[in-house]
């Protein structure tokens, strides 16, 4: 067991409350991912797991043992930073083994777990390079390489791939997905992506102003998303929100709308509006529409759409996908 | 006139003064040292007209004792005064450099010596060392009992010594604030990495920072060493090279043979290879040390 658990957990600094009293449990072997957007608390949440922040109030327990006061090396956790913070003087070999080598394991057993963790991560033929030798790839793999060689309950990651370009975050997303397939430890992964938490999460933890807006399965928080913040935070492009007359005829404060869930037409439709300007990408077309009365809304249609600039169209809904929103909460089932 | 050769002619023309300058006080001093040294060239103009005397004056040089003491001495006031100077900067810059109360009135107090010119430096040890009842003698009746004292400078077997600790303490926080900016310049996540691999401090120290000075250590060295080389004015003025030639340096005995003695000739052939020698120095240590990322 290794699930970890937060109980009314408090973190400030002087005066300022990073974290309002919090409870979450992120459960054995999940893929959990906090999200969301700077400031919202989820690198100082992942940063009191490690022990490498002090929480000011409550306990934090990593497979039932309380950690709260324990040193990071005594968590079992292992982290991967942002910035992969490799030592630049030691060799990949040396980077990867280093805390099994402090913690006394005999050198032949270390040579064999670095050799093991290497074989898993394709560095076979860069174990005696220098971090400054690597692309940033094989730097991020070395980080990954340095957490599971200690065999950690709990892996830690803090937006491991901002660093790196849009084709190789890729293909890293898909190999940290294989990782935690082939490996099963609990995953507890921060990113302010909403792809990467869409994509790689069995469960995401979307927080806001150091609290908890809403905590599920992805698609779960796709299709009902509890409060506005979620709805606005979660999917690409941003969901369309109407407000006042317009979201009031519809039931709701605030109603959104994801794009994807409108269809467009040159002949009738709820909406009337004028394409101020269109995105075709091949696969999907991505209008922006002035609507009167609501404002501007964009629409996610798949393929080719022969629209012009300042055309009329007509925008609808599609049946049951109005999020409906009132006093900060969803109402629409 | 082509916009490339304009922008080179107005780069070449602002260097210029920095050239002139370094021509006219630097390059040209060097040189006529360097002529200096094949003639006996006096102070002040003699009668009888210079002389070219070939490589007379190095033989005389490597011919005197005192020049081999002065060299020792040098050598050894460096030997000593570089590991204690540059031990002492860094201990004050990881202090510095921790979250201590009031880090910012210490870091000021720490850099005092370096406003101080070292000859009110010098002034002011020399009222320390002073016998028989100075303040480091007073300090040193408690454990001797009163009545006995020591000679700091005025003893061969303490003078040099002496001169070290004052000279460590007057340069080091130049030092101090390198090692400074050198520790700030270390990423806290590489910390962070080591806390997680159960690093203790005594760890951390060595395997990050340690290595993450590896190239302020290397310049440290060097010009801390280049510095050390050049000792003069402490000894100019506490021990003018005394007790017994204890504390003679290169320097001094460059100064005694070339304005006491008057031989300019000689004391430039021991300029030029003092010049050699710390050169050679220089370029041994970069040989062997080389920065992060050349190795």
């Amino acid at each position: 067991m290794a699930d970890v658990r937060f109980s009314s957990v408090r973190k400030g600094y002087g005066a300022v409350e990073v974290i309002p009293e919090l409870d979450l449990t992120i459960e054995d072997g999940s893929f959990t991912v906090l999200v969301g957007p700077s400031g919202c608390g989820k690198s100082t949440l992942l940063r009191m797991i490690a022990g490498l922040e002090e929480v000011t109030a409550g306990t934090i327990t990593i497979g039932g043992e309380d950690v709260t006061h324990r040193d990071p090396s005594e968590r079992g956790i292992a982290m991967v930073f942002q910035s992969y913070a490799l030592y630049p003087h030691m060799t990949v070999a040396d980077n990867i083994g280093f805390g099994l080598k402090l913690s006394g394991l005999p050198k032949d057993e270390v040579a064999k777990r670095v050799a093991d963790a290497a074989a898993i991560l394709q560095l076979d033929k860069l174990l005696e390079r220098k971090p400054r030798q690597l692309s940033g790839g094989q730097r991020q793999r070395v980080a990954i390489g340095r957490a599971i060689v200690r065999k950690p309950k709990v892996f830690l990651f803090d937006e491991p791939l901002s660093n790196l370009d849009a084709a190789l975050r890729a293909q890293m997303r898909v190999e940290l997905a294989e990782l935690h397939t082939r490996i099963g430890a609990t995953m507890v992964y921060v990113t302010h992506d909403q792809v990467e938490a869409m994509t790689m999460a069995d469960r995401i933890v979307v927080l806001n102003g150091g609290r908890i807006e809403q905590a599920g399965a992805p698609m779960d928080l796709y299709r009902a998303p509890a409060t506005p913040f979620v709805a606005g935070f979660i999917g690409s492009p941003r969901m369309n929100f109407l407000e006042g007359q317009a979201a009031k005829a519809l039931g709701g404060d605030l109603v959104g709308i994801r794009p994807e869930h409108l269809d467009i037409s040159a002949a009738s439709g709820l909406w009337q509006g004028r394409l101020r300007h269109a995105e075709h990408l091949g696969s999907e077309t991505l209008s922006y529409v002035d609507v009167e009365g609501v404002g501007s809304m964009t629409v996610k249609t798949e393929g080719e759409v022969s629209v012009a600039p300042n055309q009329l169209v007509y925008l609808s809904p599609r049946e049951g996908q109005l999020h409906v929103f009132n006093a900060g909460k969803r109402t629409s089932i | 006139m082509s916009i490339k050769s304009r922008s080179q002619r107005q780069e070449l023309a602002m260097l210029l003064p920095a050239v002139i300058f370094l021509i006219a006080l630097i390059v040209v001093p060097f040189a006529l040292s360097i002529w200096f040294s094949f003639t006996d060239q006096r102070l002040v103009p003699r009668p009888i007209p210079t002389k070219v005397i070939g490589f007379t004056n190095y033989l005389r040089m490597f011919d005197d004792p005192l020049f081999w003491q002065a060299i020792w001495n040098t050598v050894l006031f460096a030997l000593l005064v570089v590991p204690f100077q540059l031990a002492i900067s860094l201990g004050a810059a990881l202090i510095l450099n921790a979250a201590i109360p009031f880090r910012s009135v210490f870091r000021a107090i720490a850099i005092l010596p370096l406003l101080l010119p070292m000859t009110v430096i010098v002034a002011i040890w020399a009222v320390l060392f002073r016998i028989p009842n100075g303040p480091l003698n007073a300090a040193y009746q408690w454990f001797a009992g009163s009545g006995n004292y020591v000679d700091w400078i005025g003893n061969p077997s303490t003078a040099m010594v002496s001169i070290v600790v004052l000279s460590a303490w007057a340069t080091f926080p130049y030092q101090m604030l390198i090692y400074l900016a050198g520790l700030q310049d270390i990423p806290q996540d590489l910390y962070e990495a080591a806390k997680l691999d159960g690093a203790k401090s005594w760890q951390r120290f060595r395997y990050v920072t340690w290595p993450g000075l590896r190239n302020v250590n290397i310049f440290l060295l060097i010009i801390t060493t280049i510095g050390a080389l050049k000792l003069f004015t402490q000894v100019n003025i506490l021990t003018k090279g005394g007790p017994n030639g204890a504390t003679t340096t290169i320097i001094q005995y460059l100064f005694q043979q070339g304005y006491a003695t008057q031989k300019v000739g000689y004391a430039s052939a021991v300029a030029v290879f003092f010049f050699l020698a710390v050169t050679a120095i220089a370029l041994l240590q970069r040989r062997f040390l080389k920065n992060e990322g050349e190795a």
